[in-house]
């Protein structure tokens, strides 16, 4: 007796005569453009003629679609299909601060900035390390190739910046700290993936040794010249975090912040350094723990959204059971592609901003010195502000009247703390390794006059020369 | 296997696809994606274990957002670098790369060469549709010397890769090329990739009747039939088994089988 088959074929799933693939390859002619389209417009093809069919599964194995099922008759009925592994059950893991021991032992140590900022982040939690190496952030990368097994973390030197953060931001996902350093072209390159943490929320520490630029400029020589490229850089204009530490000790106890700061917000966190600190040799002390922030991971029903316009949804990883769906293009709260809707959008982009704008007060970080009478104000950042407070305190000792401000995170760029101590003031001056990156930002924060003291020499801002001008007046050489 | 113990098309798709295709219609990468999920059935690929790393272009459509399972869509080339990242960190989970020709070897050539090198164990499966069709069908590194893309207008002046012996070169320890046209040597061999130990990189031989078919309709040699089915026709009968490669050579065909590291070529 001839075997026959049940020839199926889901006209909701054929894309119809312009394939027809099963048409063509079936030895038989079973299949037929159906007489009428479907409310589609398609017109379906059909297993015309079953009776004929030999089996022969071409038309099933060749069908894009998967459209197409061949089964002998009489058969055993499949069942519908169901996914593999139902959703593990996995804790609800809320995220939060916790305190760990360090991994450094308490006391004083003697640190370049670079090896600082490597125990900083092994210190809060950081466990893969994925970079390339440029002068002036490569001892960092060195320090971590060292210790990152020690602790059980993954070292990798990838084949340029670009590969270095998109396998930065695929550790993230798989479920740990990570973070990457570089230096102005290498900056450069990453600005394609920082993009892409901030649309998908992936937490991950840029550390940015700033070197004289524009392009390969003088590679061990300290500038400040990358604060915008770190707001704006990326394409989309989006909102970042960007810490600027100005002692070897702040490389450790920022890139610490930075880390946290990722977690609480789901962000990618620039930690804007540069040569001078990047290279200098100080002691610094490490307490005996440390307070870190561990993301939000479950529950997950939205990895990518949350009811209120300022949230922070959790993150599951990958392998949890979550199936996420993570995707750079504009995406709903499941992470469901949306790339013609105009509110879904608008709702995201909004809330990427928000998450930052809203809780800026838990990200600004600054000091200040002598502001309470202060008739002038100094506002500097990095290492220029070493030679900025050597400045102040000897207009001081001079009788000068002038106040200092230190400001320890860039971006959201802290205008509250500004416009609050240049209050009293007639001028506010801001040194910095640039063209006046800072001080236009000022500038909008305060109605009196901003004064910028530019130095692009690749030298560190010479103390006396900031305090010959808060003396004379005079900036130029 | 018999038909009767075989896994249904309904069961596939309902064990593994989130929703129905997105591709042109007769898409070679539809028929990859037919192949991959048999595949991954029977070499029993637990979806909820596996990630799948996709890029830009047509090819990186096909696991996402249609595989039930993570699945990571990232910037244009980089799929492999974010897949590296993900597997360091946890070699305990599947990690598989599906994208286009584009994508992988035209602006993300260099993360592939150096994933072949590292030998991190992750498996790449290349969609070779020689352009790039999401838009528009411009020419791509591997479109064949003098073919025809928008970009091309007279005719392709530069070689294509050859990406066996490109990833081959730059040490990869398992590499395969199979085409669309003959499904049952393209399942084996996915089943194949994927149960490899270490790095593993599969060019499928896809086709592009929206884009590559169209530009270059005077090449396929049956006129009255279908772009798509003139197209994998024209494949099937240019295809040699690297098997049957004899002392004369492959007289101009594409050679197609696996190769492991240490053969000869």
């Amino acid at each position: 007796m001839t075997k026959t088959y049940l020839v199926e074929l889901d006209e909701h799933l054929c894309k119809g005569q312009s394939c027809a693939i099963c048409q063509q390859t079936c030895p038989q002619g079973v299949f037929d453009v159906r007489d009428r389209p479907t409310p589609q417009g398609v017109w379906p093809l059909q297993a015309a003629r079953p009776e004929d069919c030999i089996g022969c599964l071409k038309c099933e194995l060749l069908c894009p679609e998967l459209a197409i099922s061949v089964t002998p008759a009489g058969g055993p009925v499949a069942e519908p299909g169901v996914p593999q592994a139902a959703r593990p059950a996995i804790t609800p893991d809320l995220g939060g601060w916790a305190t760990i021991p360090s991994q450094l032992s308490a006391g004083v140590h003697f640190l370049s900035g670079n090896e600082a900022c490597a125990e900083g982040a092994l210190a809060a939690g950081c466990r893969f390390y994925g970079g390339y190496p440029i002068t002036p952030s490569s001892e960092l990368m060195v320090h971590m190739a060292h210790r990152l097994p020690d602790v059980g973390g993954a070292f990798v030197q990838m084949e340029d910046e670009i590969a270095s953060l998109s396998a930065v931001i695929g550790a993230s996902w798989a479920g740990v700290k990570s973070m990457t350093a570089t230096s102005g072209p290498g900056f450069s390159l990453m600005m394609e993936s920082l993009g892409y943490a901030v649309m998908t929320e992936t937490p991950c520490v840029i550390v940015n040794m700033q070197r004289v630029g524009p392009s390969t400029g003088q590679a061990s020589r300290p500038a400040q010249g990358d604060v915008m490229q770190a707001r704006w850089g990326t394409h989309g204009g989006p909102e970042i975090i960007a810490l600027a530490p100005w002692s070897v000790q702040e490389m450790y106890d920022l890139t610490i912040r930075a880390f946290n700061l990722a977690e609480r917000f789901r962000v990618p966190v620039v930690v804007l350094a540069d040569e001078v600190v990047a290279h200098l040799n100080e002691t610094i002390t490490v307490a005996p723990t440390v307070r870190h922030f561990n993301r939000a991971r479950w529950p997950q029903d939205s990895p990518f959204g949350t009811e209120a316009d300022d949230g922070v949804p959790p993150m599951p990883a990958f392998g949890e059971g979550a199936r996420l769906l993570i995707t750079g293009s504009t995406h709903d709260a499941r992470g469901v592609r949306r790339t013609t809707d105009a509110h879904t959008q608008e709702q995201l982009v909004r809330r990427l901003a928000n998450k930052l704008l809203a809780h800026h007060q838990e990200i600004d970080d600054w000091e200040s010195h002598f502001t309470a009478d202060a008739e002038r104000l100094v506002v500097a950042y990095g290492s220029v502000a070493r030679s900025a407070l050597w400045a102040v305190q000897e207009a001081r000792r001079q009788g000068l009247r002038v106040g200092f401000l230190r400001l320890k995170s860039l971006w959201p760029f802290p205008d509250d703390v500004i416009a609050r101590h240049a209050d009293g003031c007639q001028e506010v001056m801001v040194p910095e390794m640039n063209l006046g990156q800072v001080a236009r930002e000022v500038e909008r924060c305060v109605d009196v006059s901003v004064v910028c003291l530019s130095q692009t020499d690749g030298e560190l801002i010479d103390p006396r020369r900031i305090l010959r001008y808060l003396l004379e007046g005079r900036w130029e050489r | 296997m018999s038909a009767s113990k075989k896994t249904s098309v309904p069961q596939l798709r309902g064990r593994y696809l989130r929703q129905a295709t997105p591709f042109c219609a007769g898409c070679g990468h539809g028929i990859f994606m037919n192949a991959f999920l048999r595949a991954a059935d029977a070499v029993k690929l637990d979806f909820g274990r596996t990630v799948f790393v996709s890029g830009i272009g047509c090819g990186a459509w096909v696991p996402s957002p249609h595989f039930l399972a993570d699945t990571l869509h990232v910037t244009h080339g980089r799929a492999i670098a974010f897949a590296t990242g993900i597997k360091l960190t946890r070699p305990d989970l599947e990690v598989v790369v599906i994208s286009g020709d584009g994508d992988l070897t035209t602006i993300g050539g260099n993360h592939l060469i150096h994933a072949a090198r590292r030998n991190v164990p992750i498996k790449v499966f290349c969609l070779n549709n020689w352009l790039f069709g999401m838009t528009g069908g411009q020419v791509s590194a591997t479109t064949p010397q003098g073919a025809i893309t928008e970009t091309t207008p007279a005719g392709n002046p530069h070689r294509s890769f050859d990406l066996v012996n490109l990833v081959r070169g730059a040490g990869a320890p398992y590499v395969a090329r199979w085409p669309v046209a003959r499904p049952q040597w393209l399942r084996r061999g996915i089943e194949t990739a994927l149960q490899e130990p270490g790095f593993a990189f599969v060019e499928v031989l896809s086709t592009c009747p929206t884009q590559y078919g169209r530009a270059n309709r005077a090449q396929w040699a049956e006129k009255q039939a279908t772009v798509p089915w003139a197209m994998l026709t024209w494949q099937e009968a240019n295809c040699i088994s690297r098997r049957k490669v004899g002392e004369e050579g492959a007289a101009g065909k594409i050679v197609v089988g696996e190769w492991r590291e240490g053969e000869d070529a």
